[in-house]
This record gives C-alpha cells, sequence and structure tokens, in this order.
C-alpha cells in the first residue's frame, strides 16, 4: 500500500496552469513594450514590419496550429487507450516544432544576412525607431522560439513515456501538461503573427 | 474533485482547427487592405477570438472547474490592468 504512489491530477494541473499564467505576464510585457515603442516611431515600425516576410508568418502560423490540434488530439488518443495513435500524433506535433524552426531559421538568417541584428552597424546608423523595433522582433521571437525547442523536447520525451506504456489513460496529466505548455507557445504566436508581420 | 476527463472528439477538434485556419485567412485578408487604424482593432479582436478558441476548447478550458476559470480572469485582468493603464499615461501624454 505504501507503494502506491499518490496520484494528485488537480494539483498537477493546476500547477502547469499558475505556471502558465506567469508566461502570459511575461509576452504581455513584450507586447506592452511593442504597444508603447509603436505610439512612439510609427513609421519606423511601419517601416520595419513591411520587411517582415508575411507569407512565412503565415506558413508559421498554420504549422502551429496545426501541431497544436495534433496534440490535442493525441490527449484525446491517449484517454482512449489508443496509445500507439497519440505516440504518432505527438510525433507529428514535433515535425510541425521542426518545420517552424526550419521557416524562423531562413527568416532570422535573411535579416542577419541584410545586416540587420542587434547592435549591428547597419541599425547603428539608422534611427532609433527601426532599431527598438528589430530589438523587440528579435527579441520577442527568439523567446518564443526557444520556448518551441522546449516544448519541441518535452513532448519528445512524453513521446517516449507514451511508448512505453508510462503515460496511459489511467494516468495521462504528463501528456496532458505538455500538450497545454504546446497549446501557450501557439497561443503567444497568435498575438506575435498579427502585430509583427500584418497591422504595421 | 471527481476523476472523471471530459474527452474531446477528433472530430470537435478538426472543426475547430478549420474555423482557426479560416480565422487566420481573415486576419491575412483584412490586414492586406488598407483600413488605416481599424485593421489593428480588426486584427487584434480576430487573434482575442482564435486565442478564446484555443483556451477553451484545445487547451479544455471549457471543461475545467471554478478554480482554474477564476485564475485564468485573473490573470487576464492583471494584463489587462497593466497594459491598459500604460496606455491611459502613453497616449494621452
Amino acid at each position: 500500500m505504501s507503494h502506491m504512489a499518490h496520484k494528485d491530477y488537480d494539483g498537477a494541473k493546476l500547477g502547469m496552469w499558475l505556471f502558465l499564467f506567469t508566461e502570459l505576464l511575461l509576452f504581455g510585457g513584450l507586447f506592452l513594450l511593442y504597444g508603447v515603442y509603436l505610439k512612439r516611431y510609427p513609421q519606423e515600425f511601419a517601416a520595419g514590419g513591411t520587411q517582415l516576410n508575411w507569407l512565412m508568418g503565415t506558413a508559421n502560423t498554420a504549422i502551429l496550429l496545426t501541431s497544436s490540434l495534433l496534440v490535442a488530439m493525441a490527449v484525446t488518443a491517449v484517454q482512449r487507450d489508443e496509445r500507439r495513435r497519440a505516440a504518432g500524433l505527438i510525433g507529428g506535433t514535433i515535425l510541425c516544432a521542426a518545420g517552424f524552426m526550419v521557416i524562423k531559421y531562413f527568416e532570422w538568417s535573411a535579416k542577419i544576412g541584410h545586416g540587420i541584428y542587434p547592435g549591428s552597424v547597419h541599425l547603428k546608423a539608422g534611427s532609433p525607431g527601426e532599431s527598438v523595433f528589430f530589438s523587440l522582433y528579435y527579441l520577442t521571437t527568439g523567446i518564443h522560439g526557444l520556448h518551441v525547442l522546449i516544448g519541441g523536447a518535452l513532448l519528445g520525451w512524453i513521446a517516449l513515456k507514451v511508448n512505453v506504456g508510462a503515460v496511459h489513460a489511467g494516468d495521462f496529466v504528463l501528456l496532458e501538461n505538455g500538450a497545454l505548455y504546446w497549446h501557450l507557445v501557439d497561443l503567444i504566436w497568435i498575438f506575435i503573427f498579427p502585430l509583427y508581420y500584418l497591422v504595421l | 474533485m471527481s476523476e472523471q476527463h471530459h474527452i474531446v472528439s477528433y472530430r470537435k477538434l478538426t472543426c475547430i482547427w478549420l474555423a482557426l485556419l479560416a480565422l487566420t485567412a481573415l486576419t491575412v485578408g483584412i490586414t492586406r487592405v488598407e483600413l488605416g487604424g481599424w485593421k489593428v482593432l480588426a486584427a487584434l479582436t480576430i487573434a482575442c477570438l482564435k486565442a478564446g478558441l484555443v483556451i477553451a476548447v484545445f487547451m479544455h478550458m471549457k471543461y475545467e472547474g471554478r478554480l482554474l476559470r477564476w485564475l485564468l480572469f485573473l490573470t487576464l485582468m492583471t494584463l489587462a490592468i497593466f497594459i491598459g493603464f500604460t496606455f491611459f499615461d502613453v497616449l494621452y501624454r
């Protein structure tokens, strides 16, 4: 009896949500900076925003939405005890994460190739507004990209757990929390995409 | 606090995904047209709608108890206050 591990499903999920709330406040702070500086440098932000590739942004939005669907389906699959399907769906999510990062790599390397990166000669010579725009762009998409990498790694580990049967219909809070983290990554992108790629 | 977990069907998840893609297409369409300041408002309204769908269905918030819902509300109010109050200052300076 003493070997029965105590599982607190509600407590585990509450803990995850509390963490996600702090993440919302973190990105909220970055969006606040965006808003304040947009008010101060409207022309420079408009000029900066039009240099971003909205087609790549749209592709990444579709990829992240799809990845969110797949991981949500994986939770359903585990609840229905369809373990193989669940592992496959998580694999699909990780593929989407990789696709997102590949597109991000092309976007960033194109910008860096044009001499646009924090502290670059080009930005130092230009207006402060342009410099602020690209600093915020790199900071926000950079922290977001880091979350994509962490989320992908986390889901990879969870997929292994699903495969060996450590996560199953009777005990799936690990997958559910991993999925919650992944949805947060999607949620943040839902706001980054219009603010940086579309409205400027 | 029961051990009953709601299972969201594949069908429902797929419908939400299609709605999210449609809303994305709508945002892109709207912002390609010259609407001035309105396009910021329109794009953010759609983004909030998309976020609502993700939180409610993908993140199962629709099926959660009162505690998590209130905590979510509290977080969003905190965000709204610190962003909103900053703009009272910034916009009317």
